[in-house]
């Protein structure tokens, strides 16, 4: 399992957006925003990796950018042991038939002035699969039936469906072309409490039928512990912990992850009750200017003095002790390797910049 | 045997039946119907004007000039003793097609220039839109003056001239909804699964811009229809004695005092054509918007 290479790698990625002043001709950049700002994760077949963090801190960005809708600023992604940036259109083009996006926002990502049955057939008829009228619609009344849609309605219009119907057909878009990797991008963010399950069930059971590789980016970490196999948190631009999520989720590492599973409400009152919340003052810094050191010492409860000067980097930490102080992450490889590779970027860990 | 199962599927034309609908949809509105009655109209005298016609669009009745309309001469004569409402008649064809061929150019040239600038960006933006903002610094009249100036006067000059006129208005119509459209989810949507440039332009930003896009031809056919006017009274369009409505208007207004109606019956005309091309052209916006469309075939949609 671990010698297979991973279906998707990004390494050093980086995706800033130039501000450019309004002035024509001479359009001069005032300030750089770096919404993904140095970034190495791997996706591996057939899992789910959770892509957690607040609004703002470019997770999906950072989604996007994997499946090279964005084009990184620096870095590299690479789709099945292959240079995204090096691919011609055609072959780009060719490779988008096996990577999908779900949006967030059932209600502007399907064209308005498109029937539900031609925006399904869409990735169809750029990849000229199913040809023939007869094939193709076949094919739309089976990703149709396959999400749950009544084929018959593939001549409506989106603003004739409710929400989570119109995420089907999002969904039914994504599998039109056979996908082998999904960014399901927030898919249940923008829907009805009643309705987010239902979706998110269709997710893994799709998942388990067609064997779908899923980046699946949240704020909602109870989702994602449900969901995902792997966790990473994100926070201003950077991963600051990764790893399985179990591990994560029930001993985060990280302040910032802290903080987050802290604020997932606990399932009876009792232990409700018996919650300790952390809450974080202040909102994200803006990621055109972030911090000196490490970018949640702003913010971080546990701040210390090494946070302002050194950058931290991703390191093992240990399964058990949480939070030690000890400075020395020491040679204990192998307990790293209990925790399933959990890393986490916090000088609390050790001083590493 | 799949393929059994799919023959045996209804294969109706789902095209045909859209385009049907849209129609049928168009007859439902009353305004629409009566629009677009008067503009058939219009088209058939345009074509069999002088079948229609009573009398010769140049034929004069000596000692017949400026009478007043009657049952002889229903729009009266002119000061030339020439039937009104026979040059009325004639004049449709040329007012129609000088509108409608002017606001062609401008509106395939203009929506280009906007769908590239909008949706590229960057400098051919700049380029585009600080070409077409060069053409619209000038007064329209002065422009399309200047532009017949140099191809020479004539009706087909005329229509070329004001089709250059109106097209950044146009372009700048189209590239203000590309701006907002281009950054849409759905675009981005379509990227994803693969769609090149010319698939995003022409199946998503196209359709998503057309509202005001129709809004801007109604009313431009109407300025077309003015313009070509007024470049006949100075003399750079229709060449006398060929009739057209803003040449007859023109010259009926030095006579308004003695003879009314030389003026009020091509002025009438001219107001009744502009306004059934506006009625039916907010009427076609209306039903080319799935949203309104549902809305009026009462299908009752979503939220």
């Amino acid at each position: 399992m671990a010698g297979e290479p991973p279906l998707v790698r990004a390494s050093g990625l980086h995706v800033h957006f130039p501000m450019r002043s309004q002035m024509p001709f001479r359009r001069s950049v005032t300030e750089v925003v770096r919404a993904v700002d140095g970034v190495d994760l791997h996706v591996r077949r057939g899992e789910t990796l959770g892509l957690v963090g607040e609004s703002g801190c470019g997770k999906s960005t950072l989604g996007q950018a994997l499946v090279r809708l964005i084009d990184p600023s620096a870095g590299t992604v690479e789709f099945d042991g292959v240079d995204t940036a090096t691919l011609s259109a055609s072959a780009l083009r060719s490779l988008r038939r096996r990577m999908a996006v779900i949006f967030q926002d059932p209600f502007a990502s399907l064209d308005p002035r498109r029937t539900v049955g031609d925006t399904i057939g869409e990735p169809l008829a750029i990849h000229g699969l199913h040809r023939g009228r007869r094939r193709r619609r076949a094919r739309i009344g089976e990703l149709m039936e396959v999400v749950g849609l009544d084929p018959d309605h593939r001549g409506r219009y989106p603003h004739e469906f409710s929400g989570g119907q119109r995420q089907r057909v999002g969904i039914a878009r994504a599998l039109a072309g056979e996908p082998e990797f999904v960014v399901c991008d927030e898919p249940i963010a923008s829907l009805d409490v009643s309705v987010q399950a239902q979706v998110m069930n269709l997710l893994v059971r799709l998942q388990r039928d067609f064997g779908l590789t899923y980046l699946f980016v949240s704020h909602d970490l109870a989702a994602v512990r449900q969901v995902a196999d792997r966790v990473a948190v994100m926070y201003l631009g950077r991963i600051v912990e990764i790893g399985a999520a179990p591990s994560v989720v029930d001993d985060p590492q990280h302040p910032y992850t802290e903080a987050l599973v802290s604020a997932v409400p606990a399932p009876s009152p009792r232990k409700e009750r018996a919650r300790d919340r952390i809450v974080l003052g202040g909102d994200i810094p803006s990621p055109a200017a972030p911090p000196s050191g490490c970018r949640f010492r702003t913010r971080c409860p546990k701040v210390f003095d090494p946070c302002p000067h050194y950058d931290p980097v991703l390191q093992p930490v240990g399964g058990d002790d949480a939070l030690g102080g000890d400075d020395a992450v020491g040679g204990d490889t192998g307990d790293a390797d209990a925790a399933q590779g959990h890393q986490a970027a916090c000088h609390l860990h050790g001083v590493r910049g | 045997m799949r393929d059994e199962a799919l023959d045996a599927l209804p294969v109706e034309g789902k095209h045909r039946s859209r385009w049907v609908e849209t129609l049928l949809l168009l007859g439902r509105n009353p305004m629409a119907l009566v629009s677009g009655a008067v503009l058939f109209a219009l088209v058939v005298v345009a074509v069999f004007g002088a079948a229609v016609a009573p009398y010769g669009y140049n034929e004069q009745f000596a000692g017949g000039q400026l009478e007043a309309p009657s049952g002889q001469h229903w729009f009266g004569t002119d000061e030339f003793g020439r039937d009104v409402f026979s040059r009325v008649l004639f004049g449709a064809e040329v007012s129609l097609r000088v509108g409608l061929v002017a606001v062609g150019i401008s509106l395939v040239a203009g929506v280009l220039m906007g769908l590239l600038a909008g949706y590229f960006g960057r400098w051919l933006d700049d380029v585009l839109m600080r070409f077409s903002d060069m053409l619209f610094a000038f007064p329209a009249m002065l422009m399309a003056i200047a532009i017949l100036a140099i191809l020479g006067p004539g009706e087909n000059n005329a229509m070329i001239a004001i089709g250059i006129v109106y097209t950044p208005i146009f372009a700048r119509v189209t590239r203000a909804s590309v701006l907002s459209v281009r950054e849409e989810i759905y675009i981005r949507a379509s990227r994803a699964s693969g769609a090149g440039n010319t698939r995003v332009l022409a199946r998503h930003v196209l359709p998503n811009v057309s509202a005001p896009i129709i809004v801007q031809t109604t009313v431009s056919l109407a300025f077309a229809i003015l313009s070509e006017a007024a470049l006949s009274f100075v003399g750079l369009g229709t060449q006398p004695p060929d009739p057209s409505w803003g040449r007859m208007l023109s010259e009926g207004r030095g006579f308004i005092e003695q003879a009314w109606w030389m003026a009020l019956f091509p002025g009438l005309a001219i107001f009744v054509t502009v306004l059934a091309f506006n009625v039916l052209g907010d009427a076609l916006r209306d039903v080319l918007d799935p949203r309104q469309r549902s809305a009026l075939s009462g299908k009752g949609g979503g939220a």
